[in-house]
């Protein structure tokens, strides 16, 4: 696997666990995703994937380990901070603001304008609505792309499961960030919706260098999009490498097959 | 129809205008209980307190105006001495909550345990206020006290029943107007004020999106602060400062953010509304406006009075037990998650 040209590490864990009561959910995770890779994450039901995106997100604190962000230690920093920072995350059950409507669960991602500070918007009134109309043409260009128009201006509470997942998808590609990390964003999704999503984040890859990391069971859409693959179970690291190897490793058809336990995922065809 | 004039004029003199002037104080109230509410989630039992103490610091700025001679006639002083004391208080309710609350939000405190810490604000305040200003009424109204007095009205409509207005209520729904426009356009049209919605909606995806808790709290009690120091110098204004008469507002406040639904600031407007004019229209004596409408003979004797004054601020207290009775979260309110 030597490469002459390895692209740097965008964010690395080493050691990361956290337990729940006596359950490990993580043990021990160190993974690092590459500057401009869409890397995905598999592994069977309750292997511990969204706990380590949680992990990464703040949204949990670790019992050990670190997170680094462009060598930068990010460990248990707020998610606010991580945010801010370029570190994005949508959710495997999407959460909404439910008395938004779904234009303003996209326009009320901070985006560092006048509009944002406390005394901008009531001294700077001009350039606010200036930048107000600036953004709301970007939030309704993103609905636009993920063919939601027409609910914009419902809440967002009365959107199906799909749809707020795709509302998810929009609020992160509302702020500039460097990595987004996507949690299940496909699962519920249409077909053709679906293609078009994995369109998008080729796309924001490869025009905008975003970085993402993707949890999914669909291993059609994970080989398509990804280009190294880890795979988790029971909270470690199963297996890591190129796409196509993983998918027909060993270990990892086991896993997911369960060996004799129930498999629940859409899974490994 | 010069009955009916009467009747229009006598109605609107004393119950329409005095029903609105009260309203829009009330609003300035509620709107402050309802923001704490949705935003900070907790009942803030110190908010009359706060008021009162609002009105102090600018009743202390407007006598020290009117000895410097600075005036703004025909209009009250108190309205210059409101912009200087609105950072003031910012700066009291702000340090507040930096030696108080932001404590107990750190270590996840229920909302019980805030409502506490927010009564044994509201003795301290007590205390504050009695030790700077003392116990007594202050009067600080100057400037044109009517803007219609009877005598004028009279003159130039010959009817019997004069339509007085006060500038302490025209101000009040004017000012009101304005602050309540204002408020919802920073809520709905600037992004700070969808950040505080989202906030308010659901913290936790507000922090994953991005949103600074430490502004949202701040910009909140600043807000607050602008409510509390109109709504408590108009009220003042109108009715006379007496330290103690704000700790009377905090049940008709909190039954009209009640009424529209905790959190909802549309709904702590239309609360005051409803809990203004329920208090008027049932403790107003009908007797004079049935005389004018109904044939002689008809006339009642009493005074047509549904409940006497003195059960005012029962009315409040039995809306808040009807609302929660019937529907808790209000007109405007969302089921809590
Ligand atoms: N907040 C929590 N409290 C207690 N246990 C939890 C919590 N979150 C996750 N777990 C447990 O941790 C383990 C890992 O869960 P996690 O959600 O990370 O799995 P996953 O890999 O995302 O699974 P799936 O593919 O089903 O989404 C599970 O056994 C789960 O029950
Ligand atoms: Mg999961």
């Amino acid at each position: 696997m030597s490469q002459r040209e390895t692209p740097p590490v965008l964010l690395a864990t080493h050691g990361l666990s956290l337990s729940f009561g006596g359950l490990k959910a993580v043990d021990g995770m160190s993974l690092s995703i590459a500057q401009g890779s869409i890397s995905g994450l598999i592994g069977p039901n309750g292997a511990g994937k969204s706990t380590l995106f949680n992990l990464i997100a703040g949204y949990h604190q670790p019992d050990s380990g670190r997170v680094e962000l462009e060598g930068e230690d990010i460990t248990s920093l707020d998610p606010h901070v991580l945010f801010g920072k370029g570190l994005l995350r949508t959710f495997q059950i999407p959460r909404e603001f439910g008395t938004l409507t779904v234009l303003e669960n996209l326009m009320m991602v901070p985006s560092g304008q006048t509009g944002e500070t406390f005394f901008g918007a009531w001294f700077r009134p001009g350039r606010v609505s200036a930048e107000e109309r600036a953004l709301r043409e970007k939030a309704e260009d993103i609905l636009e792309f993920l063919e939601i128009t027409h609910v914009a201006n419902l809440p967002a509470s009365q959107l199906s499961g799909g749809q707020k997942k795709l509302v998810e998808l929009g609020r992160t590609m509302m702020a500039d960030p460097k990595i987004v990390f996507l949690d299940e964003v496909g699962a519920g999704v249409n077909r053709t919706l679906l293609y078009s999503i994995s369109n998008a984040i080729q796309r924001l890859n490869r025009e905008r260098g975003y970085t993402f990391c993707l949890v999914e069971h669909d291993m059609q859409f994970i080989s398509e999009l990804c280009d190294h693959v880890t795979c988790m179970a029971e909270g470690r690291m199963l297996a890591q490498g190129k796409a196509t190897d993983i998918l027909s490793n060993e270990e990892v058809i086991d896993a997911y097959l369960g060996r004799g336990k129930a498999a629940k995922g859409t899974g490994v065809q | 129809m010069t009955d009916i004039l009467n009747a229009f004029s006598h109605i609107t003199s004393l119950l329409v205008i005095p029903g609105l002037a009260y309203a829009s104080q009330l609003a300035f109230g509620a709107l402050g209980v309802t923001l704490i509410f949705g935003v900070l989630r907790f009942s803030n039992f110190a908010h009359a307190e706060g008021m009162s103490l609002a009105t102090m610091f600018c009743i202390l700025i407007t006598v020290w105006l009117q000895g410097a001679s600075v005036s703004i006639a025909p209009l009250p002083t108190a309205l210059i001495a409101m912009f200087l004391a609105i950072p003031l208080v910012a700066l009291v309710f702000i340090g507040t909550d930096r030696a108080l609350y932001k404590h107990f939000r750190a270590i996840n405190a229920k909302p019980e345990v805030f409502m506490i810490v927010s009564a044994g604000i509201m003795l301290i305040s007590n205390g504050v206020i009695r030790v700077v200003i003392g116990p007594e009424g202050q009067s600080f109204a100057d400037g044109e006290r009517f803007i219609l007095t009877a005598r004028e009205f009279r003159e130039w409509t010959g009817l019997t029943e004069a339509l007085v207005l006060k500038t302490s209520q025209l101000l009040s729904i004017v000012l009101a107007l304005i602050a309540g426009g204002l408020l919802f356009w920073f809520l709905n049209r600037t992004q700070m004020g969808r950040s505080m919605r989202a906030y308010s909606d659901n913290r936790n995806l507000a922090l994953l999106s991005g949103v600074d808790p430490n502004k949202i709290v701040w910009v909140t009690w600043i807000l607050v602060a602008v409510l509390s120091v109109m709504g408590g110098v108009l009220f003042g204004l109108d009715k006379g400062y007496r330290p103690f008469v704000f700790q009377q507002m905090l049940l008709p406040m909190f039954a009209a953010a009640v009424v529209g639904g905790l959190g909802s600031p549309v709904g702590a407007v239309v609360g005051s509304m409803v809990v203004a004019f329920s208090e008027l229209l049932l403790t107003f004596a009908w007797k004079k406006f049935l005389a004018y409408l109904l044939p002689t003979g008809l006339a009642p004797e009493s005074l047509m009075q549904i409940l006497a004054t003195e059960y005012k601020f029962a009315i409040s207290f039995l809306i808040l037990v009807i609302v929660l009775l019937i529907k808790p979260t209000g007109l405007f309110g969302r089921a809590t998650k």
